[in-house]
């Protein structure tokens, strides 16, 4: 396999020469085992792209491919990988202080902090992990404040961020636990943790009710779709400010508030709050906060998920699984390389990530963190979709991304073999139809 | 296998019997890998008194009579796993004193229940050598330990220790240079200086080592006995081995050019640059212990760090080992750096040769320990399935001849696996890592 893997890759080499570099090249890539994950895997499969879609796709008895076009072959494709959280681009390499901008430690709550505004779309890290198949990643303000800030949808291309850009907010990122706990001043306990976070959102909610007049919307929407259509539109039209607040569709009657604003979004539904908690009474604080102000949130890292599954599922909330290979200490002491098969097994949507690291290795590849999981019960495919279609589905960004399907972005991997062997090699990537990764990695 | 090979092997066998009084173990049936020799599809292995007696293929092994015959078939057994850097068991070694203490053992300071040794043993690791961190210059002497003993077995550290021919407990010297040992004064600020503080005290020991000498065992003429200059005189004599933290390529020229001066044994520790300088580290007769981790960076000394350093190496001709770092890298997953070797383009025998042999050769145990070989202790792993391969799992960990791991232990298995109350008590350690997260905010 690994030979094989070489020729092709050194093969996939030749060809890129022989092609001019052309932005939005067609291509058709052939694949021995084709995971489109809108449906059931594929023998023999191709994918046909124009104009960085996906014009076709399909098995290879059944699809017309047109001649001319620029051929890639591997044993397995999937969609491109999706990070379902991050901090690369904004924790650089170098982890000095000129290249750390995950975490803001003047303030525990800081909603209002974007993640646009301090994205290096040039930092290597973000080549690194694409150069595993990575093409989209949920990264911004890191784990370690009560609230840190905003994080937002990138692509792993683009000479600036707004070219990047799928969605400008995804989430506000909040932390409880030991993460939260500042050396001096508050808080500094988790009853204290919560205490503020409670006092913030209803400054919020006073906020948005002195802000924009009352409307029925609150009550009478199902707002978990409401919800999901303002993300995808985001997602679809990044350029263009969005909130109703930054509209004018209210008539503001104070001066505007950046943080309550942002406050304001999640508790409109608007915005998921993305809570680190890894202990178990943590997990239990960010359910009992999702009820009491009947707002979205997404669990992350969750190390002891595995004792509150029938409370996860019954609130429905999705989880992102902390990095399988995660260090066991502190309050992640009892983590388990089998958290992911149980939830999963339970009905509790699981998406992967490679999380935020402080040291060494500086950021973790999604892909190689899950393969763990996989090895520790979590099934293949389900696998795949905690990568692919699932994180796409919670952030909103499944009519791009996510699966591959006519008229989706052109966002494909190509491995050797198994992704998840830790001898397989991820031999090209594709991003909006372009190849921007042939070295065997 | 011919007559002649045969003929020797059972003579070894029936005069081993005839001299050793314990019971003997017929591992059957499984792959084995011995790593000094080709893989043997089905395999029989005999142990005795804790050491290997016979390993070849199931036609040719007679198990003798009243053997305790155990039916592997389906596993693949091979040498316990040997990690040549760990800094599991809550240590503490060199304090913020100075940045040159060769005066200090790790072992005073080693937790023999800390639950990292039974996640070690989770990963087919049955010998470490566990040692001081490397935000010092020297940061002490570090220790060689077997993971004797099943779950809450092992009493005291003692119980570890792997003794020399003269009964002495083996280990080697912690140093670092690059920029984790670089701080405030009195630690050094600039790497010249590293290298001139090391130089000093190297030269100091010299003459040292020279004052006994001439002392010709007349106490009136020795030296005041300085138990650090003491061990700086075992590394100038060879006894000890400088296992030295280094990653950037002119770091590791510098540890290479100071062993030359003063004539010392090193392995060449994480060596993230080492494929710039393969050629030159080949030329200089010295082994590299590497790491291979996930990405590169996190700090500037890792930022060149690549998956193809083993390659580089093993196709330059230099001795390669693996190690785990651990916290840095977890134990329970060290066989999965022989595949990222693997994945990096080394050969599957250089792979698994770095996680075993080339260890023990680096901590001169390669008589003792490393492969499947008559004689040897009776340090292995049974897996269930291919080493290289994610989905294979370790069942069972064996140290001379005892069974130290067993996933189908609940115990054991909570270690292997994670879960609720399987990392009470555990104390990470990690150089230089305080200072980053105060400034990059980890937990």
């Amino acid at each position: 396999m690994k030979t094989s893997a070489h020729q092709l890759a050194l093969w996939l080499f030749a060809l890129a020469a022989l092609v001019p570099s052309a932005a939005h090249a067609q291509i058709v890539v052939y694949a021995d085992a084709l995971y489109t994950m809108a449906g059931p895997g594929i023998r023999n499969g191709v994918v046909v792209i124009e104009d960085g879609r996906i014009a076709a796709v399909g098995p290879a008895s059944e699809i017309a491919v047109p001649n001319g076009y620029r051929v890639l072959r591997a044993a397995v494709v999937t969609p491109g990988l999706i990070d379902a959280h991050a901090t690369v681009g904004l924790t650089g390499i170098f982890n000095q202080p000129h290249d750390q901008d995950q975490i803001e430690r003047s303030g525990p709550i800081q909603p209002e902090l974007r993640a646009l505004d301090a994205y290096n779309t040039r930092e290597q890290l973000i080549e690194w992990v694409r150069s595993f198949g990575v093409t989209t990643i949920h990264t911004g303000h890191a784990p370690g404040e009560l609230i840190s800030g905003q994080t937002m949808v990138v692509k792993t291309v683009g000479n600036t961020v707004e070219a990047a850009m799928l969605v400008e907010t995804a989430a506000i990122a909040a932390t409880l636990g030991p993460g939260a706990r500042r050396s001096s001043g508050s808080p500094g306990t988790r009853g204290k943790m919560m205490s503020m976070l409670r006092s913030e959102l209803i400054k919020a909610q006073e906020y948005l009710d002195g802000r924009e007049p009352k409307v029925e919307e609150d009550a009478e929407h199902p707002a978990e779709e409401d919800a999901a259509d303002d993300v995808v539109a985001d997602g679809a039209d990044a350029a263009e400010p969005r909130t109703k607040a930054e509209h004018g569709v209210s008539q503001p009657r104070g001066s505007r508030n950046l943080r309550l604003e942002a406050l304001a979004r999640v508790l409109k539904r608007e915005l998921p709050l993305l809570i680190t908690a890894h202990k178990s009474q943590d997990i239990a604080s960010a359910l009992r906060l999702a009820r009491e102000f009947n707002i979205r949130i997404i669990l992350d890292g969750a190390a002891e998920a595995y004792l509150l599954i029938d409370e996860i599922r019954d609130a429905g909330v999705p989880v992102i699984i902390h990095p399988s290979m995660a260090r066991m200490y502190g309050e992640m002491e009892n983590a388990s390389f089998e958290t992911a098969v149980r939830l999963r097994t339970h009905g509790i949507q699981v998406a992967m990530q490679s999380g935020f690291e402080g040291y060494v290795p500086k950021t973790r590849v999604v892909l190689l963190e899950t393969a763990v999981y996989v090895a520790h019960g979590l099934a293949f495919e389900d696998a795949l979709a905690a990568m692919t279609r699932v994180p796409a589905t919670m952030l909103g960004i499944i009519d791009r991304v996510g699966t591959l399907e006519v008229g989706k972005d052109a966002d494909l991997a190509l491995y050797s073999g198994d992704p998840f062997e830790y001898t397989t090699h991820c031999i090209g990537v594709i991003i909006n139809g372009e190849v921007v990764s042939e070295k065997a990695r | 296998m011919n007559r002649l090979v045969m003929t020797l092997l059972l003579a070894t066998l029936w005069t081993s019997i005839a001299t050793a009084q314990g019971p003997i173990q017929a591992y059957v049936g499984a792959r084995l890998i011995p790593i000094d020799g080709p893989e043997i599809p089905n395999g029989t292995m005999l142990v005795q008194d804790g050491k290997i007696l016979a390993i070849g293929p199931k036609d040719d092994i007679q198990i003798p009579p009243r053997a305790e015959f155990l039916d592997y078939t389906g596993t693949v057994i091979m040498p316990g796993l040997i990690c040549t850097h760990s800094h599991i068991g809550g240590i503490g070694g060199a304090d913020s004193s100075s940045p040159m203490q060769p005066d200090v053992r790790i072992y005073d300071s080693i937790n023999v229940r800390d639950s990292g040794f039974r996640r070690a043993v989770a990963g087919g690791l049955t010998t470490l050598n566990i040692m001081p961190g490397s935000g010092h210059l020297l940061s002490g002497q570090t220790v060689y330990v077997k993971l004797r003993g099943a779950e809450g077995e092992a009493r005291t550290i003692d119980d570890l220790f792997i003794l020399d021919e003269d009964g002495e407990i083996m280990g080697g010297i912690k140093m670092a240079n690059g920029t984790n040992p670089m701080r405030s004064a009195p630690f050094p600020g600039t790497r010249g200086k590293a290298a001139a503080i090391v130089r000093d005290r190297f030269i100091q020991a010299q003459e040292y080592q020279e004052k006994i000498k001439r002392a010709a065992g007349d106490p009136s003429k020795m030296p005041k006995r300085d138990i650090g200059l003491e061990a700086v005189v075992k590394v100038l004599e060879g006894k000890w081995v400088v296992h030295h933290h280094t990653h950037r390529h002119d770091d590791i020229m510098t540890v290479i050019r100071l062993s030359k001066e003063f004539g010392f044994r090193v392995v060449l520790h994480h060596v993230s640059e080492a494929w710039k300088v393969a050629d030159e580290i080949a030329a200089a007769g010295v082994g590299c212990s590497a790491i291979l981790i996930d990405a590169p960076g996190g700090k500037l000394e890792a930022v060149g760090l690549a998956l193809e350093t083993g390659a580089a190496l093993e196709k330059a001709g230099v001795l390669t080992a693996f190690h785990t770092d651990d916290y840095i890298t977890d134990s329970r997953l060290f066989l999965r750096m022989a595949a990222l070797g693997v994945r990096g383009g080394m050969s599957r025998e250089g792979a698994l040769k770095a996680v075993t042999l080339a260890g023990a050769i680096m901590l001169d145990l390669d008589h003792r320990i490393g492969s499947l070989t008559p004689g040897k202790d009776a340090d292995f792993v049974v897996l269930s399935g291919d080493p290289l391969s994610v989905y294979t799992r370790v069942l069972m960990t064996y140290v001379e001849g005892k069974r130290v791991f067993d996933i189908r232990n609940e115990k054991d298995k909570l270690y292997a696996v994670g879960g609720y109350g399987a990392g009470h008590d555990q104390s990470p350690y990690f150089c230089c890592f305080s200072h980053l997260m105060e400034m990059g905010g980890a937990q």
